[in-house]
């Protein structure tokens, strides 16, 4: 054929998310061209868009070089999704081209794949387990925490604020704002707070409302079981 | 010493900003304190009317930052109080013609020689919200016991915080007892138990405040107004006394107040 095709993404390019401290960062890999990398990214964020919804996305594509005019047209396209692309990382060409077309170039573009801090490699290879996003104070309304990975607050959910993230969400204290778990997609995701009034809980596609107030405040998990969100009592024993 | 700013905000707009700052000043001021207001809300000034001042106006805000008049000239004095004055909005302007540095650099100067300067913010989280946090060394927030204004005090409460201006002090307006009681009114507690933060005062609904505001005369001027002592009561808080909070029952009768007594419900 020898001609690009618009719109289809080659199996070989895997697009990658991780929560970063200034929003996401997107890692596209194994795509021959850009064209291709613009294509895989927007395939992903359209298949959560909710998630991606008013996100901050940093975007690494590797060695490939996108022109400026390129990096703009995919912003703007972005843009319309509500997704705010903010800076490219890359080779040096790539900077270049993105400060041509008005995006930042703050984080540091040597090797985006290592972790960002050693706490992070220490952490996963002394103990089973995966990172989380610990908040550790409470969030008032209008305030919105977006994490690809489990979420920890040490503190309330108060009503107008919300938690979006692809993982696990962990509230130590009361929950009355809205709490989106396995955002991504996972419906094996949880939620749990010690006090569960949530103003809407949503798991992966699934989504509930709080039954109305209940008497003495008590520790919930919320999971999905046959098909839809259900919260119980915690039971002290294991999670899943 | 240096002068206090304090300032009076809310999130949502109707929840008697405007009327808690000229009760308060005058409270403050009915002790001695040198108390200047001023109006914040550039565009859409009310403090001048609920003070009664709004026919002497020559210079406002405006006309201090942008250099028309010094900052004694755009004070108008409170004739009924020792030391009052206001400093108010421009009503043809709007919120842009003022920054958050010019806020601060007009208190700044008040801090001289005023106690204390109650800046009354505009209703929204926008400019003027800012303009009016930015010189605050104390932060009052005004809220009535509904969902939608708490919901925006908490808003305030944490755009505050992200200032570090403290979470602020907490002031819950138009207070009806008698719908707390049949529970078609959200209680204090209920208003704390989300905004968690301190209390400094508690207002009960009183119709002399519209009226008040109306005529111009702070209802804290009036010794027999409930809503206006308790501004007066707010008022010593803020001088550091520790004042018991007044309970807000309806005046009962002789009778009831007897079973009271006996514990009788």
């Amino acid at each position: 054929m020898g001609e690009k095709v618009i719109g289809a993404a080659s199996p070989a390019t895997t697009v990658s998310i991780k929560g970063i401290r200034d929003g996401l960062l997107l890692t596209v890999r194994g795509a021959a061209s850009w064209e291709e990398a613009a294509v895989a990214v927007l395939n992903r964020i359209d298949q959560t868009a909710d998630f991606f919804r008013g996100a901050r996305v940093a975007l690494d594509v590797g060695d490939l070089e996108p022109e400026a005019e390129a990096l703009a047209g995919l912003r703007q396209v972005l843009a319309e999704r509500r997704v705010t692309l903010w800076t490219v990382l890359g080779t040096d060409a790539i900077t270049t081209a993105a400060q041509a077309a008005g995006l930042n170039v703050a984080i540091p573009a040597t090797s985006p794949d290592a972790p960002k801090t050693d706490e992070d490699v220490e952490f996963i290879h002394e103990e089973v387990g995966e990172a989380a996003l610990l908040v550790s104070h409470t969030l008032r309304s209008g305030r919105s925490v977006r994490y690809a990975g489990h979420v920890v607050v040490m503190g309330d959910v108060n009503p107008g604020a919300e938690i979006v993230a692809t993982g696990n969400i962990v509230v130590w204290g009361r929950l009355r704002g809205v709490a989106h778990a396995g955002a991504d997609g996972e419906e094996r995701a949880v939620v749990c707070a010690l006090d569960l009034q949530p103003t809407q809980l949503r798991i992966a596609g699934k989504i509930a409302t709080a039954p109305g107030p209940a008497g003495q405040p008590q520790p919930e998990i919320a999971r999905v079981r046959d098909d839809r969100i259900v919260a119980e009592r915690w039971s002290g024993t294991r999670a899943r | 010493m240096a002068g206090k700013v304090i300032t009076i905000t809310s999130g949502k707009g109707g929840v008697g900003k405007t009327t808690t700052t000229a009760n308060i000043a005058v409270a403050l001021a009915q002790t001695g304190a040198k108390v200047v207001c001023i109006d914040a809300d550039i565009g859409l000034r009310n403090l001048d009317v609920v003070m009664g001042l709004e026919n002497r106006i020559v210079y406002d805000i405006v006309d201090i930052v942008e250099g028309r008049a010094r900052v004694r000239q755009a004070m108008i004095k409170d004739k009924r109080l020792p030391e009052m004055y206001l400093i108010p909005a421009a009503q043809t302007r709007d919120k842009a013609a003022v920054s958050p540095a010019d806020m601060i650099k007009l208190a700044e100067e008040l801090r001289q020689d005023m106690d204390y300067i109650l800046v009354d913010s505009p209703a929204g989280i926008e400019r003027g919200f800012r303009n009016a946090v930015a010189p605050a060394d104390q932060v009052l927030i005004v809220t009535n016991p509904e969902v939608s204004a708490v919901r925006d005090a908490d808003r305030i409460v944490g755009l505050i915080e992200a200032e570090g201006k403290g979470p602020g002090h907490l002031i819950i307006n138009r207070v009806k007892m008698e719908m707390v009681k049949r529970g078609d009114m959200l209680s204090q507690e209920d208003v704390l138990d989300i905004l968690a933060i301190p209390l400094i005062g508690v207002v009960p609904e009183d119709e002399g405040i519209l009226v008040s505001s109306n005529r111009g005369a702070p209802a804290a001027l009036d010794d027999k107004n409930r809503a206006g002592q308790a501004y007066r009561d707010i008022a010593r808080r803020l001088l550091g006394q520790d004042v018991p909070f007044m309970a807000l029952e309806e005046k009962s009768g002789f009778l009831q107040r007897l079973g009271a007594l006996f514990g009788a419900r």
